[in-house]
């Protein structure tokens, strides 16, 4: 038999036909629904008077538009509070289980998937929000649709999908203390470019990936698309396993043990081939920092803000240079901020709060900061930061600490950027306008982000870690 | 969905690369509900100089001259042309609904962000793939002519102009019948019910712990 990798595996075993033209019908384990992309594809349903083919498929959160703070009073941009009470009701009607504000569950859609154990590795996992790449880090085939294919696998839970390329990217060695996995996935996209994976499923493979824990794999993997590819993947380990154990909805008893045994076989055999193979050494990374519109723009901590002399660059670097409001040839440490964000479905797990408080310990935000915040990306991960302490930390520091969602991220509630605002931020996209109209966002990791809160200005956070 | 089999038009040219989902639709209007009454939003931050908000009427807002779909040679246009990678980022499917409740139906490009490829065709839009070269023949030929329509045949995978320059592309088989027939594709899933449910039965069995309840 052919030597299959992770992805062949895990498309073969939910294909449910093949079609003619070269697509597939995939069944679809799991749909995470969130309230920006499915009222459109609720209504769909409605209109069509078609039933969700499998009701206990899906899990609904609001993440987007939620407040981060004064919860008590409820949602009072009302455009957003009907797009959230909308999921409630539609979820309501059909019987989907809908984490709404006021559950300690609720969250980022992408960090309480995994957390919850509703994410479970060899599952097809689909949401209709690109970073859905996310869960790939537990070995499952995850990736983002539009509202269309939300309504399509709620009325049937299959996709028709053509079968992508396969891409490995090998990272050898380790990452140096203070170089975290968002550096690693900076970097490859500003090797690969925001097209590199367009076509591809991306594996992550290595020793630097072996050794990274579940909420750096699930970084690596949330940033994919902004390498073009939809979904990235990372075999089934002893970390995986033992991230899952215990979950609230991982199978217990008999159920875990023949899920165990399945999940073990979830690796690309050895002598798979791929259709492209790219090799980093983490040795060589350096904290990253972008300076420019687009995910590919970016530089070590200190190197330097390009000039615009790569001919097939030149338009892109200059309208970016223009926007950033960036002098070419200027040493990325010069880069100053008025605000911070620390948070997102990139980097707002446990995790990153614990690298994020350790540089921040016993220090304070620059006075030149208007805000810092760090926003955790569900109620688990905040409770599980107070029980540790980290939010005194944040707060002593002069940090908000605010109440679980997508926040500046995407800035569809109330956090977001002045025109001509720069901010350090651990989120995913610098797209102008992103956090905010005019806004310019720096995406760095969580500890980079906190020593810039502390400097005012991008410093080397690795310093932080010697000794 | 609407039938697509051709379709005649002027073409505007969006002269940039990576245009992402952010930028043809930014995210205070994805708070609607509705599918419709996006058009006027497209591209706000580039083509109003104030901050638009949704539901807003845009007839007064201030105009950004500079902005390519805010020229007037280029007013009633169907057919956007542009460089690659566009439609990166977000899967939002409010950008393929803004471009069209703006009227365009065809986009022409280098290359497509996936999620974004994909969601044109869901709504009758048909995004086309041609070569670096061609698309730099396209600007021009754009850029030259005032008034320069494009024909597009989807039986033949074809673009030409009127001055008889032929372009060929290509297309999935597939999604080139669901449109050619403005097939709805949940309807043709559906049409293999037996097949996913026989499939499920087995897949859920197999795997008794797919079928946990999450409450």
């Amino acid at each position: 038999m052919a030597a299959k990798t992770l992805y062949d595996k895990l498309w073969e075993s939910h294909e449910v036909r093949k079609n003619d033209n070269g697509t597939s019908l995939l069944y679809i384990d799991r749909q995470l629904i969130h309230e920006v992309t499915s009222p459109q594809a609720f209504e769909g349903l409605r209109m069509n008077k078609r039933a969700p083919w499998r009701t206990d498929a899906n899990v609904a959160v609001p993440d987007h538009n939620i407040p981060t703070k004064d919860r008590d009073k409820g949602v009072e941009d009302p455009i957003s509070k009907l797009q959230i009470d909308t999921l409630a009701s539609n979820t309501s009607e059909l019987g989907i289980t809908n984490f709404d504000m006021s559950d300690p569950r609720q969250g980022i859609v992408h960090v309480i998937g995994p957390e919850q154990g509703i994410t479970l590795p060899g599952m097809t996992i689909v949401c209709g929000d690109s970073h859905t790449s996310t869960h790939g880090a537990l070995g499952a085939l995850a990736f983002g649709i539009g509202t269309s294919e939300v309504e399509h696998v709620l009325a049937t839970q299959c996709l028709v999908q053509e079968k992508s390329k396969n891409m490995l990217i090998r990272v050898n060695g380790k990452l140096q203390p203070g170089v975290t996995a968002k550096d690693l996935i900076l970097t490859i996209i500003g090797r690969i470019g925001t097209a590199g994976g367009t076509g591809y499923a991306i594996e992550f493979g290595g020793e630097a990936i072996q050794d990274m824990s579940m909420e750096g794999r699930m970084t690596v993997c949330n940033m994919t698309i902004e390498a073009g590819a939809r979904a990235g993947l990372i075999a089934v380990d002893e970390t995986t396993i033992n991230y899952v154990k215990g979950r609230n909805f991982a199978p217990k008893g008999v159920a875990w043990e023949e899920a165990e045994a399945h999940w073990k076989t979830l690796q690309s055999d050895a002598d798979a081939r791929y259709d492209e193979t790219i090799v980093f050494d983490a040795a060589d990374i350096k904290p990253m920092v972008t300076w420019g519109t687009s995910p590919e723009m970016v530089a070590p901590v200190d190197g330097f803000v390009p000039d615009a002399s790569d001919p097939a660059k030149a338009e892109q670097t200059s309208n970016a240079l223009k926007y950033m409001g960036l002098k070419a040839g200027m040493p990325i440490k010069d880069i100053t901020f008025d605000k911070v964000f620390i948070g997102s479905c990139t980097n707002s797990r446990i995790e990153d709060l614990r690298e994020a408080a350790r540089v921040v310990k016993g220090q304070k935000v620059a006075s030149s900061i208007s805000l810092a915040m760090v926003v955790p990306g569900s109620g688990p991960v905040k409770a599980q930061a107070e029980a540790e302490g980290l939010d005194k930390i944040f707060l002593d520091a002069g940090f908000e600490w605010r109440e679980p969602g997508c926040s500046m991220c995407l800035a569809m509630n109330a956090d977001r950027l002045e025109p001509g605002e720069r901010c350090a931020s651990t989120s995913n996209r610098n797209f102008e306008g992103r956090q905010g109209q005019g806004g310019r966002t720096h995406l760095l990791s969580p500890a980079m982000a906190a020593a810039a809160a502390v400097a005012g200005h991008i410093t080397n956070v690795t310093r932080y870690y010697e000794n | 969905m609407q039938k697509f089999t051709a379709h005649h038009g002027l073409v505007a040219p969006l002269d940039r690369s990576n245009v992402d989902t952010d930028a043809i639709i930014p995210k205070q209007f994805l708070k609607s509900i509705q599918r419709t009454g996006f058009g006027p939003y497209l591209f706000d931050e580039w083509r109003y100089l104030d901050h638009g908000e949704p539901g807003q009427d845009c007839t007064n807002r201030p105009i950004n001259e500079d902005f390519v779909l805010n020229d007037d040679r280029y007013q009633g246009a169907t057919v956007l042309l542009t460089r690659a990678n566009f439609g990166c980022g977000s899967s939002r499917e409010h950008a393929p609904w803004a471009l069209l409740d703006y009227g365009f139906q065809v986009i022409l490009a280098e290359s497509f962000a996936d999620i974004f490829y994909s969601n044109c065709f869901k709504n009758g839009m048909l995004p086309i793939v041609l070569s670096a070269e061609q698309i730099e023949e396209l600007f021009k030929a754009t850029l030259n002519e005032p008034g320069f329509k494009l024909s597009v045949d989807l039986e033949l995978q074809t673009v030409s102009s009127s001055s008889g320059k032929s372009y060929a592309f290509d297309l999935d088989n597939y999604r080139k019948y669901c449109l050619l027939n403005g097939l709805d594709e949940i309807g043709q899933t559906l049409s293999y019910k037996q097949e996913i449910a026989d499939f499920e039965s087995k897949h859920l069995k197999k795997h008794s712990w797919l079928t946990q309840e999450v409450r």
